[in-house]
């Protein structure tokens, strides 16, 4: 069919014309315009390119401490101690009301891989981010330092963090003896389940979560790699601390089969909570501070170490480059390690406290606080836990990529 | 561009300001001042354009370039990344993510027929049937709008809860038990199924539908209704050989409006389904913000951006409606 059938006969001709020798023609001129327009397009795409990130040295930067009393903190969501009615902040209140100077405390980190996100562009830079002080997990924290995004800490301004730091904490082989960083809290990751959707039954190991048939579809796992991955090596009786590509392949390849017959529903952040306590999921990895405070809204949660042990890691405080306060930062943190301080937060977030000598002052809050192993683990809590082996750049992409395969995306 | 063109064909010939060669031969002609005023006029139309062309520039034209160049680098995050034409990327991105590709397009052209199937009608009332309660209705259709879409979309996260009323009465009716067998959902829930992913891009993209197909039944006029029953139609083909066909620019366009930005879509996919119903989307997101491989979530985008562009036109094509859209 002729699809110019209903043109006129001259609208026709000149549609020709237009075609042969008019704009639509393909001419010398308009080949070679194209040509140089390709060339011009080929230059832009190769002029692109992202610089190497990092790998320029912490960036000192002029502290204005002494000017400006604030400090910009970031850290995640209900990770402080706060007032019943929402309002104050009594630590952070205490500093502010001893020292002068203010604390801008902003809730911004939901996530690390999303928060790294988030700040990278100006880090990468060279520029400020805004932030004094962040809290970043242990894997993250390793990777600013091996990128030379973070400030070295000066210890003069850290006299009790340096004495009180907890013996656990104090050399992890991404940044031994803490010269870029100290804990805020230390996260112990456990297995919790909802009794009522599980019908009474317990549930106390990684193989179960992937096996038993009445969870079908009920299992969350966590989308931090070193969280799922470790707790199922341990579970496979293989020691996180020297995972390698072959122990990693077995472990991925293991979830990988619970995956492919339905057997997990999700890879969760934080939201696991949600979905645990309204009973979507059955059973999950999760972090054991969440769940002293998901159990006092829902009794039938429960949680369980399991006997072939879990992951610890820990959440650091850290200075990035060009922050503007560096040492009312240090002050900050130094604050929070002397003991009654460090007792006041964790009573309030029960995730284990990195300050050695708080229990006197935790009895003083409440009684069962000081023997509780989630706040100050005790020598059985202490030999089950693990962490995770120290990536290299190469080793964590290509990690991150298979489990990134692994949970769907 | 083309604007333009019209504009100089519908103007009488030689008319000054005509954008042709004859034109400015006329203006030559022109005392000085009146061919100052031609050619000020001959620049309106590009002044006009200046600011959607820099909009476009800066917002589309850079970022696209970027990302093109991004496609066909390699290195990592710390290495530094640089433009080696490595086209390989493509090819490699295509092979391990293509059952999610596939999915991606699957889910969004069930949910735009979802969305024509439920839309029409409630369009079709709303222009004609709804008299004055027209503007209420149309208020509803957009009111879930003023709440974010995260929102919207958690809030069928508690609809569809396992434990919650919804699951309950449809286990208690055994509908779950037909769709199981389906492969639409699994076992005794629907959350974390693609019956639940499907749910939540319908709902998301239903006013994207509604809208542009209310704007063109709105504007039939209901004397053409009228005339048809006067030769004699029956409603249903009044319909057919009347009402549907004018209404096709709303069909072209809502069935667009709903496929395109369903395809891209992964916030539906992420919340509402599990680990076996993530879409493109999720895969390019986790790809530049978990794995840091920009090249590879930089070739994705520009895969899912072909692939759409593709069936588009092709659709374009067989709605035969360039002109209507």
């Amino acid at each position: 069919m002729d699809p110019y059938e209903t043109l006129s006969p001259p609208q026709r001709a000149a549609m020709v014309r237009s075609m042969t020798s008019g704009r639509g023609a393909l001419t010398r001129r308009s080949l070679l315009r194209a040509a140089g327009l390709g060339a011009i397009a080929t230059a832009g795409l190769t002029a692109c390119g992202i610089p190497a990130a990092g790998k320029q040295g912490a960036i000192a930067s002029t502290d204005h401490s002494a000017q400006e009393k604030v400090i910009d903190f970031s850290n995640w969501p209900e990770y402080i101690d706060v007032t019943d009615d929402g309002k104050h902040r009594p630590t952070l209140d205490a500093f502010t009301k001893r020292t002068g100077i203010k604390i801008v405390y902003t809730e911004d980190i939901n996530d690390n891989v999303e928060f790294f996100g988030k700040i990278k562009p100006q880090l990468a830079a060279g520029q400020d981010t805004g932030r004094d002080l962040m809290v970043l997990t242990d894997w993250l924290a390793a990777r600013m330092i091996r990128l030379g995004w973070v400030q070295e800490l000066n210890p003069a301004n850290l006299p009790h963090a340096f004495a009180n730091l907890a013996q656990r904490f104090r050399t992890p082989d991404w940044d031994p003896g803490r010269a870029y960083s100290y804990p805020w809290q230390g996260i112990a990751t456990c297995i919790a389940y909802n009794k009522k959707v599980t019908k009474g039954r317990t549930v106390d190991s990684v193989s179960q979560l992937l096996d038993d048939p009445s969870l079908k579809g009920k299992v969350a796992m966590l989308s931090e790699m070193r969280d799922t991955v470790g707790m199922t090596l341990l579970d496979m009786g293989k020691q996180p601390e020297d995972v390698d590509d072959t122990t990693f392949g077995e472990a991925v390849g293991r979830v990988q089969k619970a995956v492919d017959k339905g057997q997990i529903r999700k890879f969760t952040g934080n939201e696991y909570t949600d979905g645990l306590s309204k009973g979507d999921i059955g059973a999950c990895l999760a972090w054991a501070g969440d769940l002293v405070q998901l159990r006092l809204d829902n009794p039938d949660i429960e949680y369980v170490f399991p006997d072939a042990g879990f992951m610890f890691s820990s959440d650091n405080l850290m200075v990035p480059n060009k922050a503007r306060h560096k040492t009312n930062a240090e002050r900050l943190i130094d604050y929070y390690y002397e003991p009654p301080v460090a007792a006041q937060l964790s009573a309030y977030i029960n995730y284990v406290c990195p300050v050695a000598g708080v229990e006197p002052y935790l009895a003083r809050i409440d009684k069962s606080l000081a023997t509780n192993p989630l706040i100050v683990p005790d020598a059985a809590m202490d030999a089950k836990g693990h962490a995770f082996r120290s990536l290299s750049e190469t080793e964590d992409s290509r990690y991150e990529e298979r489990f990134s395969k692994l949970i769907g995306a | 561009m083309s604007g333009t063109a019209t504009a100089s064909v519908n103007r009488p010939p030689g008319s000054p300001g005509s954008p042709n060669g004859s034109g400015a031969a006329a203006s030559a002609s022109l005392p000085p001042e009146l061919a100052r005023a031609a050619r000020r006029r001959r620049l309106v139309p590009y002044l006009l354009l200046l600011a959607g062309v820099a909009w476009l520039l800066v917002f589309f034209v850079a970022p696209m370039v970027y990302q093109a160049s991004t496609s066909v680098q390699t290195g990592s995050l710390e290495a530094g990344f640089k433009v080696t034409w490595h086209f390989a990327t493509y090819w490699d991105a295509l092979h391990a993510y293509w059952p999610q590709f596939v999915r991606s397009l699957a889910y969004s052209a069930i949910a735009t027929v979802l969305c024509l199937a439920i839309g029409y009608p409630l369009a079709y009332t709303i222009a004609f049937r709804a008299g004055r309660w027209r503007n209420v209705v149309m208020m509803l259709v957009i009111a879930p709008f003023f709440t974010s879409f995260l929102i919207r979309t958690l809030a069928w996260e508690t609809i569809l809860a396992d434990q919650g009323p919804v699951v309950s009465f449809l286990n208690h009716v055994h509908v779950l038990d037909v769709t199981s067998w389906l492969g639409v959902t699994s076992g005794d829930r629907v959350m974390a199924t693609p019956l639940a992913v499907v749910c939540g891009l319908t709902y998301n993209f239903l006013p994207f539908m509604v809208l542009p197909l209310y704007t063109s039944l709105e504007r039939v006029d209901g004397r053409l209704h009228e005339a048809a029953g006067d030769l004699y139609a029956t409603p249903f083909t009044t319909f057919r050989k009347v009402t549907f066909p004018l209404s096709l620019p709303g069909v072209v366009a809502g069935t667009l409006l709903t496929f395109i930005p369903a395809s891209g879509d992964y916030i539906n996919a992420e919340l509402l389904g599990s680990t076996n119903q993530k879409m493109v989307g999720s895969v390019i997101q986790s790809q530049f913000l978990r794995v840091l491989d920009y090249p590879t979530a930089a070739a994705l985008s520009f895969i899912l951006m072909a692939v759409i562009l593709a069936i588009v036109t092709v659709y374009i094509r067989r709605a035969g409606t360039e002109e209507l859209v």
